[in-house]
């Protein structure tokens, strides 16, 4: 990649002689072009290489029911079916499984955006004791990765009866973003300028109003970053529910998956069917909300 | 000579209690709720922890568990081999993936940054694989690196002659690397280009015109105007990619389960598979707990270094 940067340097220098500068014009020109066109076809290629395995994945979903894996391997298969998709969602019992899924991952939504717009509200605009110490604590339990802590925390939620529960993931999954929320949100509530506070307050509002009434409705796309974060965050989570939820009717999205995976080993079209459904919402979510991941993307590195 | 006193004096003992009293009662609605969580689900889980790994846990009935003292530790650091093979695998991964991921992530940004058509396009299908989750992606690359004529055997045996004969990716320790470290790679590359491009983006056009006037050829802008005003986001994305690194787990667990005789598992599905295969939880919990100081120890002293190097 940086050997190519060194091959488009042709930019001459003003003082030059007229006709080596021309010369040189001319050469800049030509080496503009030629990097247009590496500039394209790397990323065409890049391209390429991150959508293949998608499309492995949705064209082997979309093969016949007798499947072997072809030779040469094709990625359209010749009579495409969605026969998959059905048996997927019948006989895996995905549908029961996604709809675990969405009520787990809108309540955890609801639940992180309380919890972490309140904690920020206050380590933005108010005053009270301890207050850098316990943000400075928050910082530190940033750094701590969730997952190294999974076995103790199985004890605690069995200890407190969270197991087999959506309490228990959704404790896990608010707590886990309270630190960072409070951190990321704090930044953007505290560029509030302090005179709609004051307004707030010569028409008689208290804090809660001017929280409630004038932050809040301010800060939909810093709120609407936590709340696609937090979503994929439940979405996407494999270790927590699989540890903590036994019972059959609470099953979310990805154990179904994996379950169905285990006990039909390598059956690769109707795996691909589920893995396809499930990949859908989130494809969806980041093409329609774009903007947010840009925002989010920070977060999201610092959440592994 | 003026001499200034102040005007405002402190208030009687009693008045700043008070206010105090007020302060806590306006925000203790605000804090508690996320404090409460924290304490109870993050903090308190590191100290059983700790608990945990000086005894021989018992899962069922923990207070039937036995006392060790260090035995798990001694165990992990001196009689156990596996546990240095994990940590190997978690090094490797991480001195491996995490430049791989920079370069590229760096170099796609680069290209994208300027004026291209249809930017937002290939922004989004870079960063499709950051967005859909582990398990998805863990099982296609699972399909992908399929003994016999998977895919990726397919392509490199037949089409561009590199391998004489099909690779068993996921059933020998050296080969199953690879399908576990390009998955990082690949899953990764999308988050870094955003960071860079978002970076690259905010560096002044100035600067690289005023090196232009001065005579300075593409590459030489951006080694010595580009890299260095990059300095502060390569920092930001190392830590937060090395952390990640230390993370792997799940791609491992689904791609080869630690397996053939756990050759390729990583710390954390070494731990894993100590507490749920081998029934072992107090080791578990002791290798989670020293993976967690490893990253603690790496992040302060990647912060010390990083402040030596601004002043």
């Amino acid at each position: 990649m940086v050997d190519m940067l060194v091959r488009t340097g042709a930019v001459v220098a003003p003082e030059q002689p007229a006709r080596r500068r021309r010369r040189g014009f001319e050469r800049a020109t030509r080496g503009l072009v030629r990097w247009r066109i590496v500039q394209y076809v790397v990323l065409t290629l890049g391209a390429v290489v991150m959508v293949l395995p998608f499309a492995y994945m949705v064209g082997t979903a979309l093969s016949p029911e007798r499947w072997v894996m072809p030779y040469p391997p094709t990625i359209w298969p010749d009579n495409a079916t969605l026969d998959n998709f059905v048996r997927a969602i019948n006989e895996a019992g995905l549908a029961r499984y996604a709809l675990n899924s969405l009520i787990v991952a809108v309540v955890a939504v609801v639940l992180t955006l309380i919890v972490s717009s309140l904690s920020a509200f206050a380590f933005a605009r108010l005053e009270f004791p301890l207050k850098e110490v316990i943000f400075g604590f928050y910082l530190v339990t940033m750094m701590i990765p969730d997952l190294i802590a999974l076995l103790p925390k199985f004890q605690v939620l069995r200890d407190l009866g969270l197991t087999n529960s959506w309490w228990g993931l959704w404790a896990v999954y608010v707590s886990n973003a309270v630190a960072f929320n409070t951190f990321l949100l704090r930044g953007f509530f505290s560029r509030i300028p302090r005179e709609l506070e004051d307004a707030t307050r010569i028409d008689g509002g208290g804090t809660w109003t001017f929280f409630l009434r004038v932050l809040l409705p301010l800060s939909k796309p810093a709120l609407a970053t936590v709340a696609v974060f937090a979503f994929l965050g439940a979405w996407d989570d494999f270790w927590w529910a699989r540890l903590l939820i036994q019972d059959p009717d609470l099953r979310t999205l990805p154990i179904g998956i994996q379950l169905f995976f285990n006990s039909h080993a390598t059956q690769w079209t109707t795996v691909f069917a589920a893995t396809t459904l499930a990949a859908l919402p989130e494809i969806a979510i980041f093409v329609a909300l774009q903007r947010y991941f840009v925002n989010g993307a920070f977060s999201a590195g610092v959440r592994g | 000579m003026v001499t200034l006193t102040p005007s405002v004096r402190p208030l009687p003992a009693t008045r700043r209690r008070s206010r105090r009293m007020r302060q806590l009662a306006t925000a203790a609605p605000f804090v508690l709720p996320g404090l409460i969580l924290v304490l109870v689900f993050v903090v308190w889980p590191l100290i059983r922890g700790i608990q945990m790994s000086l005894y021989d846990w018992n899962l069922p009935a923990p207070s039937r568990s036995e006392f060790i003292g260090l035995d798990n530790f001694v165990r992990a650091f001196t009689q156990d081999p596996t546990f240095w093979v994990a940590v190997r695998n978690t090094f490797l991964y991480a001195i491996v993936t995490v430049p791989i991921q920079i370069v590229l992530g760096l170099g796609a940004a680069v290209l994208l940054n300027g004026r291209i058509r249809g930017r937002t396009i290939y922004r989004a299908l870079f960063y499709l694989p950051v967005v859909t989750s582990w398990l998805i992606v863990s099982y296609v690359f699972a399909f992908l690196f399929s003994d016999g004529d998977g895919p990726v055997n397919y392509f490199f045996v037949n089409i561009v002659h590199i391998l004489p004969e099909p690779v068993p990716w996921l059933h020998e320790t050296w080969p199953a690397q690879v399908p576990i470290m390009v998955l990082g790679i690949w899953k990764g590359v999308g988050w870094n280009m955003v960071i860079f491009l978002a970076a690259l983006q905010s560096i002044p056009h100035e600067l690289n015109e005023a090196a232009v006037l001065d005579g300075a050829n593409a590459w030489q802008r951006f080694t010595r105007v580009t890299l260095p005003l990059l300095k502060p986001t390569f920092q930001f994305v190392s830590v937060v990619l090395i952390v990640g690194a230390f993370n792997v787990f799940i791609s491992v667990y689904l791609l080869t389960g630690g397996g053939p005789e756990k050759s390729t598992e990583v710390l954390l599905s070494y731990m894993y598979n100590q507490a749920f295969t081998n029934l072992d939880f107090g080791y578990g919990v002791t290798v989670g707990l020293i993976l967690g100081a490893t990253v603690m120890v790496f992040g302060f002293l990647q912060r010390r270094i990083t402040r030596g190097a601004v002043d």
